[in-house]
């Protein structure tokens, strides 16, 4: 049973295809990254999915109702938006209450301790730093208890031991039997972690994968225009770009 | 919070108790409540039952709607700049009310006024909501409403412009200050489903308006529907705002100050704001109507001005201490 189900799944803004034909399937236990090029669509394939804009074809989420979507997805969007000084604890008891009920305080301290947030409960969210802000969003996503989570570069503006203290969270999860799809930049850290990769490339998916079979020399230099240095370590798989070709 | 809800109440039942033992009829505390609770008929029970109960009342009644009304809307349009004259409703209900006096609609017909100004709110709303779209967002809405006051504004002007006489000018002129003076319990009927019905359509959304913290996008795979909250949201303000001006006038001020003095003491939570907030509004505007009558009791000190004139500085005074936090 599939988490999310994409099926000749298309995108047209103003006239202007962003995407066409995307068929996927994404399964409990899997860990996807998103990548590509910017421009490619990462945001809008995820928005669309989710049915927050208009799109052809079919989406397993889309057609969902409002209550029924939160049951089904959690998403975080690339905006970090918290517009009012709300405590950190009851931002993130916000994911809890978005399946219907009442703020469920176990589940909050559960997201909480997961991000490492604890120092910050009783904090306005508003008032933390960048990276402290990610950390409450996902948090708060985290709450929500969904069998998917989407997030659109949610570890944008970290520093490296919060990117991969993040990156490990959504690989734990996937781990739990949940799914996480998640776009993002660093060829390196979505090599390490995830367990599949999509890139998303060229008007639609260019390869779609184990992270080795999709980040090849032909494929970066094809979708992102650089050269990309390969090594092996006793830890997994390293990807460093090089140089723009 | 609990602590704040057991403040705010106390605050509100004493300035109510306060409010009806203020008059010019020179009347005891002790016997005045005696005779609002008697009912022997005699004049003191008159004055109680038909002029003072209703005017605290009302004020209960505008203010608490006026202050959920602006914290509803500052949370849905996540600005603390929102008040509820933003959706033109407050605008249209008073060139509803001026043209009833200027037809003469409101000599004539004892409740001619607030029908007239009732009917305002009602076209007003509907061409707010025409305009701004289902399925537009925020942005459409705050464009449609600052369309309708300023074409609400432009043809009470022309109103006031072809007024036959200066007094009929004035007349125009006073009743859009606002007041609470002279209205009867009638009034009270009249405001009283409106006053419900749209505290009942803001209160229901208080999940959504905290969802919204986090923007749109994450507000709606939060299980919000967006293009439903709008609705009721506008719907739920018009009620109150438009029932408030057909009932007592133009009052500013009340609906913007009160949910910002109080969000620090909710945790800035929009849910929490809003009953707080109506708390609040019931406080500012019977104190306010209190201080109507004490400061210049032989002059018909306007309502409107009163929380304008108070509600401005303080207003001042709030950007200040912003500015300080934010440097």
């Amino acid at each position: 049973m599939s988490v999310l189900s994409l099926k000749d799944f298309s995108v047209t803004l103003r006239d202007r295809s962003i995407f066409e034909g995307v068929t996927l399937d994404i399964q409990p236990g899997e860990f996807v990254g998103l990548i590509g090029p910017n421009g490619a669509g990462k945001t809008t394939l995820m928005r669309a999915a989710l049915g927050l804009i208009a799109s052809e074809g079919d989406s397993s989420l889309a057609g969902l109702s409002a209550q029924a979507r939160a049951r089904a997805v959690a998403w975080m969007p690339q905006a970090r938006e918290i517009a009012w000084p709300i405590p950190v604890e009851n931002l993130v008891a916000l994911g809890t209450q978005a399946r219907g009920g009442a703020a469920d305080t176990d589940a909050t301290d559960v997201a909480m301790a997961r991000m490492g947030l604890e120092p910050f409960r009783g904090r306005a969210a508003s008032r933390l730093s960048g990276g402290e802000q990610a950390r409450a969003l996902i948090a708060r996503a985290l709450a929500q208890d969904t069998p998917l989570l989407m997030a659109d570069e949610p570890i944008a503006g970290l520093d490296p031991a919060h990117q991969i203290s993040t990156m490990s969270v959504f690989a734990e999860l996937a781990q739990e039997g949940r799914a996480a799809l998640v776009s993002l930049h660093d060829l390196g850290l979505a090599a390490r972690h995830c367990t599949r990769l999509i890139l998303l490339a060229e008007g639609g998916v260019m390869a779609d994968g184990m992270p080795e079979a999709v980040l090849t020399p032909d494929n970066m230099a094809r979708a992102f225009g650089v050269s990309v240095w390969h090594g092996q370590t006793d830890d997994g798989p390293v990807f460093q770009p090089l140089e723009v070709l | 919070m609990s602590r704040l809800f057991v403040i705010l109440t106390l605050g509100m039942v004493a300035l109510f108790v306060i409010s009806l033992v203020v008059g010019p009829a020179q009347i005891g505390p002790v016997d005045s409540l005696v005779a609002l609770v008697a009912g022997d008929g005699s004049p003191l029970t008159l004055i109680m039952r038909e002029i003072r109960l209703p005017r605290a009342i009302l004020a209960v009644l505008i203010g608490g709607g006026l202050g959920l009304s602006g914290a509803a809307l500052q949370g849905y349009l996540r600005n603390p700049l929102a008040e509820p004259g933003l959706i033109g409703v407050s605008s249209t209900a008073a060139l509803g009310a001026v043209v009833a006096i200027h037809a003469g609609l409101a000599a004539s017909l004892s409740l001619g006024l607030p029908l007239a100004a009732l009917a305002g709110a009602l076209i007003g709303v509907f061409l707010v909501l025409g305009f701004a779209g289902s399925q537009g967002g925020s942005l459409t809405l705050i464009l449609a409403g600052i369309a309708m006051s300023a074409l609400a504004g432009a043809l009470t002007s022309l109103v006031l412009n072809l007024s036959p006489n200066p007094f009929a000018a004035s007349e125009i002129v006073f009743w859009m200050m606002g007041s609470l003076a002279d209205r009867s319990i009638v009034h009270v009927w009249l405001l009283l489903p409106f006053a419900f019905v749209g505290a009942a359509l803001l209160v229901s959304q208080a999940r959504g308006l905290d969802a919204l913290t986090l923007g749109e996008d994450a507000a709606q795979t939060m299980g919000i529907n967006l293009s439903r909250l709008r609705l009721v949201l506008v719907v739920g303000v018009a009620c109150i705002v438009g029932g408030s001006t057909a009932v007592a006038g133009a009052i500013g001020f009340v609906g913007l100050v009160v949910p910002h003095i109080l969000r620090p003491f909710v945790g800035a939570q929009p849910s929490r704001l809003l009953w707080a907030s109506g708390l609040g509004g019931a406080i500012m505007l019977q104190a306010a109507d209190i201080a109507v009558r004490v400061i210049l009791p032989e002059r018909d000190l306007k309502l409107g001005v009163v929380t304008a004139l108070v509600g401005a500085p303080l207003f001042l005074h709030l950007i200040y201490k912003t500015r300080r936090g934010l440097a």
